[in-house]
């Protein structure tokens, strides 16, 4: 399988820094057992990481057949077994007839309805290095936490241009963006919108309670990849590195009062399709845990970032991209779907008649920039972006194009007692 | 090839027809269960009638399971009374929960099923809590300690067969405990159907103990759950569900 | 009196054995309920019914 180069050193890291980079980069034996919990960390008893991974581990995509593929079409009652044949090879082929069933699916759920948000990050200091990531911490990016002033500032632009979810993220640093900070900014954000979600690092489950008492609606937690042995290559340093902390973080939010928690692994990583069967079954598996629980999913794939402007998405082209949201679709027709954005303009206006029910609008992923941005200026003291968006319509314009393909955009459907 | 068993209650057991034994005479019972090949029998509770010279125990072969409801209890209390009162007459651990307040239709009381299955599963009891096909109900009654959930196809008696089959078909769908459709089977072809859907087992009573010929009717039953069960097992053909076409290919957008 | 399957008898006191012989009762068939506690079989050689005691005494019958 190709891959994509992720190692970029900065000039302006010292000897010293160099030395240890190349070190951790070289030498497995020096990482930390990435299995393994590290202080701090809550440990909480539960089955649903053993049954996704051994799912995941079994599953044999190229076993399966056009027949699989028809069977699983023509059932009104999607099994696991028809879903691995959805995913699979096999079923190219079929995209137009996944397509036409993902769409029924979609309707008898979700109507004709689009859910508008858009994300904010309040800071990208980061502890951890992610290779593939602009905000690891040996990129050499422009840094910046936002204190609550700026944060305000930054919220009510946005809520002036008529958005009323917001997703708050930050990058990876308990020092630098600790929870307070984040609870601090969720109070913020439920005097200007109307429903806030997080994408932070992974907490415990006083800590989630703690957000979602200050106003945290739902979390997001990207696996990145549920392969534990390619995740320790790509998360070389930091708390992020611990694989079963970050796996069990959605279980823990729950237990925390969040109302929904969304998932996905980052395409391109690794074997998309057993990446793709294992997003789905950690959904399905804490669904019956859970029933209350609200569920969404997402399906971004690798973009440049700064500093390394190669990385691709390597064999995740648009085609299995749809064919995994189609997927998804007919297996959890219950899940909320989100395309950000990181695809084009023509992929989510095409997906969003199909599969998906929330796409992101005014998207900026620098820090601080919002201001400037929908003004159409050059962002002068803002913090780096995390990644390169491909559609970066603004929320009118965004809004009018999905009114104009016939389908309803939404803002919110919550109503707080 | 593994033999097709189901375990309730720590046993295995590789008939999933559950008989009976209301309504019908002593002296039928013996034949009724081996025409079946039952391997649980259901019996109920009554004040003892000293008149009564005959003990329904010998009527059952000794290698079947008993399984005494709790039938008469109006709420979780007097279930679970007539519960720890079966255990000791020595009939095991297994306990059927059916709770009634309504004596026309003889629907059960899916709360207080929920309350007596809690206490008799912390008091070491099989509980098998006969209720009225509710999810969050279902739900409950698996967080209660239920060894299986058994929801009603329809009215008990009135052979109506499976009235209640989508909600049946979510449970199966949903819950991890095996589904044992009971009440209101009325005829073979309707135990065949639900063990097609996938249920672990069926109880049926009246529709042996209305047919003419009782032994027999136990007999065409067996055969119908062992072919319901083995359709199940060799997967089912698909119903076509027939979508709109879109005229315009809906993937026509993609570039790669 | 003592209660006994919804009957009064009028009793002050009564050994549990000897009512069930006297009114016909199988011990090895039946389960008794005193005051809804159950009384366990190995103790009814020494049970004794007293004035107010509510007893019921059950067997298995066919049912569904």
């Amino acid at each position: 399988m190709a891959e994509n180069q992720f190692f970029v050193d900065s000039a302006r890291l010292s000897q010293a820094a160099l030395e240890r980079k190349h070190r951790i980069e070289q030498d497995p034996s020096c990482r930390c057992n990435h299995m393994e919990y590290m202080e701090g960390m809550e440990q909480i008893s539960s089955d649903v990481m053993e049954k996704v991974l051994s799912e995941m581990k079994a599953y044999d995509y190229n076993s399966y057949t056009a027949q699989d593929v028809k069977r699983a079409l023509d059932s009104d009652r999607c099994t696991i077994e028809d879903f691995k044949a959805l995913l699979s090879p096999a079923a190219a082929p079929y995209l137009e007839e996944m397509a036409a069933k993902a769409k029924i699916e979609t309707s008898k759920h979700f109507g004709n309805t689009v859910y508008i948000f858009t994300p904010l990050y309040i800071a990208n200091y980061c502890e951890n290095y992610c290779i593939y990531c602009g905000f690891n911490c040996y990129n050499d990016i422009t840094r910046k936490k936002l204190n609550m002033e700026e944060i305000r500032h930054e919220m009510q632009i946005i809520a002036d241009s008529g958005i009323e979810e917001i997703l708050m993220l930050t990058g990876e640093s308990r020092a630098k963006s600790d929870v307070k900070y984040i609870g601090e900014a969720c109070k913020l954000a439920s005097e200007y919108f109307r429903n806030v979600g997080l994408e932070i690092y992974p907490v415990n489950s006083d800590e989630y309670r703690y957000l979602h008492e200050c106003g945290a609606d739902y979390i997001t937690v990207f696996q990145e990849t549920y392969d534990s042995d390619k995740y320790e290559t790509l998360h070389l340093m930091g708390h992020k590195r611990i694989f079963p902390y970050r796996f069990e973080a959605q279980e823990r939010a729950l237990m925390g009062g969040m109302r929904g928690v969304g998932f996905s692994a980052l395409l391109g990583l690794s074997d998309f399709r057993k990446d793709a069967l294992a997003t789905a079954l950690h959904v399905y598996y804490l669904q019956r845990k859970y029933p209350h629980a609200e569920f969404s999913l997402s399906c971004p794939r690798l973009r440049p970032i700064v500093n390394n402007d190669k990385i691709t998405p390597l064999d995740v082209h648009e085609k299995e991209l749809c064919q995994i949201l189609c997927a998804y679709r007919i297996f959890l027709p219950f899940a909320g779907i989100t395309v950000s954005s990181r695809e084009q303009k023509h992929f989510r206006d095409g997906i969003v008649k199909i599969a998906a029910t929330k796409v992101s609008a005014g998207v900026s992923t620098g820090i601080g920039d919002h201001e400037d941005k929908y003004q159409g200026k050059d962002a002068k003291d803002a913090g780096d972006e995390q990644f390169e968006i491909s559609d970066d319509r603004s929320f009118d314009e965004m809004y009018q194009d999905i009114s104009a393909e016939g389908l309803q955009p939404v803002l919110n459907d919550y109503v707080y007692v | 090839m593994k033999k097709d068993t189901f375990t309730l209650g720590g046993k295995e057991f590789s008939s999933r027809f559950i008989l009976g034994s209301g309504k019908y005479s002593l002296e039928l019972i013996k034949a009724a269960v081996e025409n079946a090949g039952a391997e649980i029998i259901t019996l109920a509770v009554r004040r003892t009638n000293t008149k009564d010279t005959e003990n329904i125990l010998d009527y059952i072969p000794d290698n079947v399971t008993l399984l005494p409801n709790t039938s008469g209890a109006r709420d979780a209390k007097e279930a679970v009374r007539i519960a720890r009162m079966s255990r000791e007459l020595g009939c095991g651990d297994f306990v059927k929960v059916e709770i009634m307040q309504d004596s026309k239709y003889l629907l059960p009381e899916n709360y207080e099923t929920i309350k007596a299955t809690q206490i008799l599963a912390d008091e070491g009891f099989i509980v098998l809590p006969y209720m009225y096909p509710d999810l969050n109900v279902a739900r409950e009654l698996q967080r209660a300690g239920a060894a299986a959930v058994m929801p009603l196809a329809s009215p008990i008696g009135s052979n109506k067969g499976l009235a209640t089959k989508d909600f049946i078909q979510i449970l199966i769908d949903e819950i991890d405990l095996p589904i044992i459709v009971d009440a209101g089977i009325g005829r073979p072809s309707q135990a065949c159907e639900a063990m097609e859907m996938g249920a672990a087992a069926i109880m049926s009573n009246t529709a042996i103990a209305t047919a003419r010929d009782i032994p027999a009717m136990a007999g065409a039953f067996k055969q119908a759950i062992e072919a319901g069960r083995a359709a199940y097992l060799s997967g089912l053909g698909r119903v076509l569900e027939r979508g709109a076409s879109a005229s315009d290919p809906l993937t026509g957008f993609l570039r790669d | 009196m003592i209660k006994i399957n919804g009957e009064f008898f009028d009793y002050s006191q009564i050994p549990l054995l000897q009512f069930l012989e006297e009114n016909g009762y199988n011990r090895v068939t039946i389960a008794v309920e005193r005051n809804e506690e159950i009384v366990p079989k190995s103790t009814y050689d020494t049970c004794i019914l007293q004035d107010g005691d509510i007893v019921e005494i059950v067997s298995f019958v066919g049912g569904g």
